[in-house]
């Protein structure tokens, strides 16, 4: 937890320390007001007193009520602003820090980790620095305070007030020991309940098709059930705490006033008097140190729940960048080359190779193509020439140069990248199509639609209300799938790469729209270097090369006319798709 | 009372944490609560009781007080008396006075001590009294005077009246726990209410509910939003009755006991309140503001580290970091404003509290001096004026809290009121899977998702038992339209579908189920064991019966190598691979065996070894039933009776392989497109 503030600017330190010296004053002078509380309690009680003294007593107490209120509200105007600094540095870190961690890093933490971490996760432990760090100050100065105020008065009543500390901290120990194993037990419950939820909301169709509603609905009554049965007991726990509380604070009142009468009793007149008003002020004293021990125990119970968080965000933090920046970004001797020389790969925390030992070479105005089964890492091939992970063994040239020599920006700048589930930014068209920084500026309008176009997206653009300043939704849910690939096509066309990179871009996309927008890109982009991975056949038949892979092996190299000859994996996905006239064999 | 935007938040709109229609919403709960009305009752008593019980205790404080103080003052008459009586006996004798005996050096000491504060007993100005000086004189006193002058503490009264005040307490902390014992029932009971009326919800609203709502919505009203009505049940409400009595109760006492003190208290209190409600209804601007921009940043960081690919591709980072310094500024300043503004509402009302104590001690002290009440009652009134000022506040927060919980019971109801099908009434063809022929007709169906754009316009098809029918048409072309049709998942606009001659209308969407046995691409799986997928809702099923389809489709060798065989938990370490589950999907139907099936062939993510375990499958699956086939394989194509032909939602060509190549149109073109480049 500490080890975030470090991230925290100079000027926060300041407010810190501001704010630990306004809330000291805010103490002091609330634990002054007992003092005139007692005075007024004398003066009104004793005969003939005159106003005059109760005025100005009473205007003392005002005065630091007043006073208080005012340091209060300062200090919190700094753990404001030190809670909202906080997260705000600490969010960009994160942000930044994930926009610069390798895909096999976001891959471990997961994409829905990394966003609660950036959100959630700093609510958490600001929380905790705007509440924590009031009561953290609070609580033990008024606590010293009002010990010290109240020290030497009475052993009777101080043991009294310490009896009364142990009690509440003992309940509350006990019912948290009781309660929070069991509120995972609730999360748990929670997420089945989700589970089956989703379940039937998913399969909907198969559920009515198979007049299963009753079977789900027992399901969900099952474990509804339980949580709430759960939720009950852990209700029931909670609810001892505050009348618990509650007797505690009256009780201590009453204790104390008893003692009084017992020691006023037995003391000689003289003392009486004195004792009387030690005994008011005691109690009020009293009450703020069980208060302090409450905030103590409550700082306690926050400070595990955000720890947590904060251990989820330092891990990202910490996390060291594999993919390390090169100073390359000169001009290069040859252009749109591609080259593997004996490549391997495997994750750093895994034990078997996704790829082994591949060599080919991509000449420029080349269509090299990858196939072979699901697991068979032809993503993973085509992942390391942006270098989203590194070569395990082996190195990847691109226009002859090893691609970690590069600066990251000057290689993928030579790149067009198209994922093989489209992503798409909320924005509007033609956001999307000039997405990102090519180096030349941001593309004309013209070349929008030019994109557009070959990418086979020019027709449904058109027909949209606003055209290329339509709007499009977070995830482009309100496209459909063959148009959001073909609106991500259309962004590399606009980059004018050396190198186009299809991870797969055109098996969402239909029979007829995949063979013209491949027919249009050729036609577009004579000289640029493509690198295709396809499930199809039909997409990969006439590249110059075809690359067919096997659990990360090549197990042939060559044009489909050779391959069907002499690959056995080749033919046998060949043949599974199209039947032997239709591949002209 | 303002949880952070967790996930949850995402997505929504602005107004999700404003309710609507505020006090409608709450009228609409507390009905929802009919069942539970005799416990929140009592629930009430409790409340109300505790807090009635809590109010009389700081009067007892006041008792006690009031005794010891009795045992603390010298009374001055009687000090006179007792000197008065001293004077006129004999001063060298004995005497006895109230049954004491005095001696006569006694009354020497007593009269040189009187002698001595005696220009403080007969000050002008009380002020000049020195009291400890008169306390002291009297403890250096003969023993027999000091009893006669000195106060006595009644310690039975004390004892009494501490023995009431504990048991007063301990019976308010009693019924304080009974009423979070009984809403603890309440709370619970009533969210899983809510949570099986939504569960049963869903089986009955149409498809098209569906259609238009995202997964993730039905879920957090489920979820959220079911948790927010609930624990806004047990804390606001629980709040506001409790803390409502206890301020009335306070009310009451205090015009009671003074109604001078009462209305100081009362209007110091409130002064202080109107402060409160200000900043709260204006920190609330910021606590809006700070979900809404939660919400975005949410939704933008979302998008980046899911395409972080295409950010890093593209170099997107400068244009992301742009959007996310703007959103994260904003959440700076709301969190700030929204911190600092709910931050100063604690602070105000203590200092309310402690205004309102100078203010009651004052006045009081103003009172007490003339005579009109005794110091008790301003002891009693220092906590009535807690009791009234604390509960302020802590409704006042209830009411905000109730804010986001009415918009969520608002989401909840919407969804328990959405229309539900069309009733069944009166439905019922007495029809029977086993002695069903298995034809079907088609006749002049027209259907529309919206009923001012027919998407089927006018279709009409004869197919007799074990027939196959292909389903052909680029993707989104609506292909599931016709599942949709053929199941009842919607009804027609016009025409009749009828099996066996039996018009579907007249049919229970159930007994249409029963006849089709349905296998998607999505191979959806359950949690639970093979043996539960594969037998779903038939649970009279034996596994012996079960391991027979599976040897069927060829799964049987499969299930053999699992850990537990049928009883395998199909979550463990996804062990199964796609092609499993597909082939497990399919025994599912085979299990169902119904004469008419639904088929979608697309096989996802499947390597070529085991797809053609998985047609084989199919093809078993096919045998003998009639059956629509969303075709991938051309060898189905092409050995279909009939061939409906889909684009953009609608039939465009019907035939077989051969009709519709003899005729140049749509299908012809997408059939030879595949082999261009």
């Amino acid at each position: 937890m500490f080890k975030l503030l470090r991230y925290l600017k100079p000027k926060d330190y300041l407010f810190i320390g501001l704010a630990v010296l306004f809330i000291a004053g805010q103490v002091g002078l609330e634990l002054k007001m007992p003092e005139y509380m007692s005075a007024i309690t004398r003066l009104v009680q004793t005969e003939g007193s005159e106003m005059k003294d109760i005025l100005q007593n009473g205007g003392m107490m005002l005065l630091c009520a007043l006073g208080s209120l005012i340091s209060t509200i300062i200090a919190g105007w700094f753990v404001s602003n030190i809670g909202a600094d906080f997260s705000y540095i600490i969010r960009k870190k994160i942000f930044d820090k994930v926009e610069s961690l390798g895909i096999n890093e976001v891959r471990k933490f997961s994409t829905a980790s990394l966003i609660t971490r950036t959100t959630n996760d700093i609510t958490q432990t600001r929380m905790l620095i705007t509440m924590g760090a009031n009561m953290l100050v609070r609580a033990p100065l008024s606590a010293a305070w009002a010990i010290i105020k109240i020290h030497g008065k009475s052993w009777e009543w101080s043991t009294a007030t310490a009896v009364a500390v142990v009690i509440l901290l003992a309940t509350i120990i006990t019912t948290m020991m009781i309660v929070i194993p069991r509120f995972k037990v609730i999360q748990k419950l929670t997420d089945r309940l989700n589970g089956v939820t989703r379940e039937n909301l998913t399969g909907i169709r198969v559920v009515r098709a198979f007049n299963a509603e009753k079977y789900q609905e027992h399901k969900f009554d099952k474990t509804n059930t339980e949580l709430a049965d759960i939720t009950r007991f852990v209700d029931r726990v909670m609810s001892v705490m505050s009348p618990m509380m509650y007797m505690v604070m009256n009780g201590i009142t009453l204790v104390i006033y008893c003692i009084g009468a017992y020691l006023i009793g037995n003391s000689v007149m003289a003392d009486k008097l004195t004792i009387f008003s030690d005994m008011v002020v005691f109690s009020s004293y009293a009450i703020h140190v069980i208060m302090s021990f409450l905030m103590v125990a409550m700082i306690f119970m926050m400070i595990p729940r955000a720890q947590v968080s904060a251990d989820r965000i330092n891990e990202v933090l910490d996390t060291p960048l594999t993919i390390k920046d090169g100073n390359f970004d000169d001009d290069t001797a040859e252009t749109g080359t591609v080259e593997f020389r004996n490549v391997s790969f495997k994750y750093p925390d895994a034990e078997e190779y996704l790829l082994k030992n591949i060599s080919f070479k991509a000449e420029k105005g080349q269509t090299v193509a990858f196939i072979g089964s699901t697991g068979s890492g032809k993503s993973t091939l085509i992942n390391l020439v942006p270098r989203f992970y590194d070569a395990t063994d082996g190195s990847v040239f691109v226009d002859g140069v090893n691609v970690k020599d590069y600066k990251q920006k000057a290689l993928r700048r030579k790149l067009g990248y198209v994922p093989q589930k489209a992503v798409i930014f909320s924005g509007t068209v033609a956001s999307n199509i000039s997405y990102g920084d090519s180096g030349n500026g941001k593309p004309s309008e013209r070349k929008i639609q030019k994109a557009a176009q070959v990418a086979q997206a020019k027709n449904f653009i058109e027909k949209l209300d606003k055209q290329y300043n339509a709007h499009i939704a977070q995830s482009g849910t309100n496209i459909s799938g063959g148009q959001k690939q073909r609106l991500a096509i259309a962004r590399a066309v606009a980059r004018d790469p050396e190198i186009y990179i299809f991870d797969d871009s055109f098996s969402a996309l239909d029979y007829k729209t995949d063979a013209s927008l491949r027919q249009a890109l050729k036609d577009y982009t004579k000289d640029a270097t493509s690198l295709i991975v396809a499930q199809r056949i039909g997409t990969i038949m006439n590249a110059d090369q075809i690359i067919v892979l096997d659990k990360g092996e090549c197990v042939g190299h060559g044009t489909h006319k050779e391959l069907m000859k002499n690959c056995e994996v080749y033919k046998e996905i060949a043949l599974s798709q199209l039947t032997k006239e239709e591949l002209n064999v | 009372m303002f949880n952070g935007g967790g996930p949850g938040g995402r997505g929504r709109g602005k107004d999700s944490t404003k309710a609507k229609n505020f006090s409608g919403s709450i009228k609409r709960m507390i009905s929802e609560m009919k069942g539970f009305y005799l416990a929140i009752i009592i629930a009430i008593i409790m409340s109300l009781g505790g807090s009635i019980l809590s109010v009389i205790t700081p009067d007892k404080l006041a008792d006690i007080t009031d005794e010891i103080t009795g045992g603390l003052m010298i009374d001055r008459g009687r000090v006179e008396k007792v000197s008065a009586e001293i004077m006129t006996s004999d001063m060298s004798q004995d005497s006895k006075i109230d049954g004491v005996t005095v001696s006569a050096e006694d009354k020497v000491v007593f009269m040189q001590k009187v002698q001595e504060i005696a220009q403080d007993l007969d000050a002008e100005n009380p002020a000049d009294i020195d009291a400890s000086k008169i306390y002291g004189a009297v403890d250096e006193m003969p023993e027999s005077v000091k009893t006669l002058i000195e106060p006595k503490m009644d310690y039975d009264a004390i004892k009494h009246l501490a023995i009431v005040m504990g048991i007063l307490l301990a019976l308010s902390a009693i019924m304080e726990f009974v009423e979070g014992w009984i809403m603890a029932r309440v709370t619970a009971g009533f969210a899983r209410n809510l949570r099986n009326r939504i569960s049963h919800k869903i089986n009955k609203l149409p498809l098209r509910y569906f259609d238009k709502h995202q997964i993730g919505d039905v879920l957090s009203r489920i979820t959220n939003d079911v948790d927010s009505v609930a624990s806004s049940l047990d804390n606001s409400f629980g709040t506001i009755i409790g803390e409502g009595s206890l301020m009335i109760g306070a009310t009451v006492m205090m015009f009671w006991t003074n109604w001078i003190l009462a209305l100081v208290a009362i209007i110091s209190s409130l002064l202080g309140f109107i402060f409160v409600a200000i900043i709260l209804s204006k920190s609330q601007k910021y606590f809006t503001d700070r979900q809404v921009e939660l919400g975005n940043i949410n939704s933008h960081i979302e998008e980046v580290y899911s395409g972080l690919a295409v950010v890093k591709a593209y170099d997107g980072k400068a244009t992301a970091d742009r959007k996310f310094d703007k959103i994260n500024r904003k959440i700076h300043t709301a969190n700030q404003k929204s911190q600092f503004l709910s931050g100063m509402m604690h602070p105000f009302m203590a200092f309310v509290g402690n205004f309102g104590y100078v203010a009651v001690c004052v006045s009081g002290a103003l009172l007490t001096m003339n005579g009109y009440i005794s110091f008790g009652v301003i002891v009693a009134f220092i906590s009535y004026v807690r009791l009234f000022s604390s509960p302020l506040s802590r409704i006042a927060q209830a009411i905000g809290s109730l804010q986001p919980a009415a918009a969520s019971s608002e989401r909840v109801f919407e969804f328990i009121d959405e229309e539900e099908m069309s009733s069944e009434r009166g439905l019922g063809a007495d029809i029977d899977k086993d002695n069903v022929k298995g034809d079907i007709e088609f006749d002049h169906v027209k259907f529309g998702y919206n009923d001012d754009k027919l998407i089927i316009k006018d279709f009409s098809a004869k197919v007799k038992a074990g027939q196959k029918i292909a389903i052909v048409g680029p993707t989104g072309a609506g292909k599931t339209t016709m599942v949709n049709l053929l199941m009842k998942f919607y009804d027609i606009n016009s025409g009749d579908i009828r099996i066996d001659g039996k018009s579907t209308k007249e049919m229970t969407r159930a007994e249409i189920h029963s006849l089709f046995t349905m296998v998607l691409q999505d191979t959806w799986m359950f949690s639970g064991t093979v043996r539960d997928n594969i037998a779903y809702n038939h649970t009279s099923i034996t596994d012996k019966e079960i391991m027979k389809i599976c040897d069927t489709v060829g799964l049987g060798h499969f299930i053999k190598t699992l850990p537990n065989g049928l009883k395998t938990d199909v979550d463990e370490g996804g062990a199964i691979s796609a092609g499993q589950k597909q082939l497990i999907t399919i025994a599912r139907g085979m299990v169902e065996d119904a004469p008419f099936l639904i088929l979608d062939e697309a096989t996802s993510n499947v390597d070529t070894r085991t797809e053609e375990l998985v047609q084989k499958a199919m093809d078993k699956l096919m045998e003998g039933r009639t059956s629509f086939i969303i075709a991938h394989r051309l060898s189905t194509i092409k050995n279909a009776d009939l061939i409906l032909v889909m684009n953009e939602g609608n039939i465009i060509e019907t035939g077989n392989h051969e009709e519709l190549m003899a005729k140049g149109g749509f299908y012809a073109d997408l059939y030879n497109s595949q082999f261009a480049l």
